[in-house]
């Protein structure tokens, strides 16, 4: 019988500046593979579908288990996590892209930088350094707490992004998950003092103004997070905040 | 773009799309509804308007230039996309895409009509009843008015459903989904309105 074979199609490209091509590989099939599995299956042999000797394909992983976000691709034609994606239940040929949203490094790597410059434009963190002891910060009510907890599994993968259609190279949107996160600061007990730094931030250039309501980010998050109705409430929170600002200050 | 005005002009342009724009819309397919009880009751609403005063003022205070500003930052807008319904065939998705094609759409049928009817009224036309059934005489110019309208009229239900979330006034997804019945009633009767005054000047 013969040997049963998994077919990837795998989106390339040798460096950052360099034209992307497509190059097919035909690997021996064991069950239970996630798409990691059948990339280091190419790293440890890496010949094509042709028979060739090629450079091992390059990609980014870490945690294996979904929630450190770095093994993003588009997977036939949706972005998402490589190391939750099973083989068994893929249609094949399997197509490998890399998130073309974000700068292509090497094959299925990309920089996700502009997240995490994002993540500091928003000021998504709780500012609590001090030279001196500020005591035990105020309880969060236990309801709010189990929706913030959720807001807080981001595991800054990208999807949304890749998924969105107005987060592209023609415009700076800091795309879903900053401004959900900033939903998650500004209602945490102590993030809350500096709530309107995170507004001011949202209202500047790029930011909450250019979602455009397609909604993608909701249907591709892995995580699950309620993205939109995060924004449909910074929404309310800046316009708020705009509004008070313009006349009372 | 002028730098840090990103919010505001969005927020301007989304509000303009409602007020005073959406609102003209409405008053607009009302007004040429009187037609379908014949010419006379048509030229008695086209008149009523004729007598404001300082109507081109008002015309470009509250028509002109709010539809000038947003259509100029909607094709900013719409070109900004980069559309995926290929891959995302959500109906959302799909949405938002539509919003954006009936925006440019809307923008050459509006560009038409106004350039069929107003620069004739300034050259000291009158509009009546026999302008509009002299060019929908032409059955072209009936489908290309049918499509006009019912794009406007999507752009418009569309937009409020849009409008309720930039505002913050639908937040959750039972409230965004309710808007979505919603603004589909709206669609079908603004649509029934309009297409039903258009089909009166047919003769
Ligand atoms: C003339 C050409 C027009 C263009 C190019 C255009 C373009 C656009 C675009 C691209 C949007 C989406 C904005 C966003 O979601 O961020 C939009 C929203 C909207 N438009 Fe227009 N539009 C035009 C005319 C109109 C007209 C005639 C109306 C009224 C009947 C209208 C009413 C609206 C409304 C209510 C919204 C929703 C605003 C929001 O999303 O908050 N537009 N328009
Ligand atoms: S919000 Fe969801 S899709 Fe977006 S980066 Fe976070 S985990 Fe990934
Ligand atoms: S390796 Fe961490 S999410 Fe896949």
């Amino acid at each position: 019988m013969a040997e049963k074979l998994i077919h990837l199609i795998i989106t390339r490209q040798d460096s950052p500046d360099s034209t992307p091509y497509k190059e097919e590989f035909k690997i021996p099939y064991r069950p239970n593979m996630n798409v990691i599995g059948a990339l280091m299956e190419i790293q440890r042999n890496p010949v094509n579908a042709q028979g060739q000797k090629t450079a091992p394909v390059n990609w980014e992983s870490n945690c294996l288990e979904e929630v450190c976000g770095a093994c993003s691709m588009v997977i036939n034609g949706k972005p998402r996590q490589a190391c939750s994606a099973l083989i068994d239940k893929l249609e094949q040929p399997i197509r490998l892209e890399p998130m073309s949203t974000f700068p292509v490094q090497r094959d299925l790597s990309i920089d996700r930088s502009r997240m995490f410059d994002a993540l500091k434009r928003v000021k998504a963190w709780v500012p609590i350094d001090g030279t001196h002891d500020l005591g035990p910060g105020p309880r969060m009510p236990e309801v709010e707490r189990q929706w913030a907890y959720e807001l807080s599994k981001c595991m800054t993968c990208g999807v949304c992004l890749e998924a969105c259609p107005n987060v592209n190279s023609k415009s700076d949107f800091i795309g879903p998950f900053a401004i959900s996160q900033v939903r998650l600061f500004n209602q945490h007990p102590t993030g809350m003092m500096n709530k309107h730094e995170r507004l001011e931030a949202l209202m500047d250039d790029g930011g909450i103004a250019d979602c455009g309501n397609s909604q993608n980010c909701v249907q591709a998050c892995p995580k699950g997070i309620p993205l939109t109705t995060s924004i449909a409430h910074m929404n309310k929170e800046t316009i708020k905040h705009g509004l008070k600002k313009f006349f009372f200050s | 773009m002028a730098k840090g005005h990103s919010f505001l002009s969005h927020r301007l342009h989304s509000l303009l799309g409602l007020f005073p724009i959406g609102l003209f819309l409405l008053f607009h397919l009302t007004a040429n509804y009187q037609a379908t009880r014949g010419p006379e009751a048509f030229n008695t609403a086209a008149g009523l308007i004729e007598n404001v005063p300082f109507l081109l003022v008002v015309e470009f205070v509250f028509i002109y230039i709010p539809i000038l500003f947003h259509a100029v930052y909607g094709l900013y807008i719409a070109f900004q996309a980069k559309q995926n319904v290929g891959n995302f065939g959500y109906f959302r998705n799909q949405l938002f895409l539509w919003q954006r094609l009936t925006g440019i759409i809307t923008l050459i049928f509006i560009v038409w009509h106004v350039w069929e009817t107003r620069i004739p009224k300034a050259m000291g036309a009158e509009v009546n009843f026999d302008m509009m059934a002299n060019i929908l005489s032409n059955p072209v110019m009936i489908v290309f008015y049918a499509i006009g309208i019912i794009s406007t009229t999507f752009h418009f239900s569309n937009g409020i459903w849009s409008f309720l979330v930039h505002w913050g006034i639908t937040v959750g997804p039972r409230s965004q989904r309710i808007a979505t019945y919603f603004t589909m009633v709206v669609f079908v009767i603004v649509t029934f309105i309009g297409l039903r005054a258009m089909s009166a000047f047919i003769v």
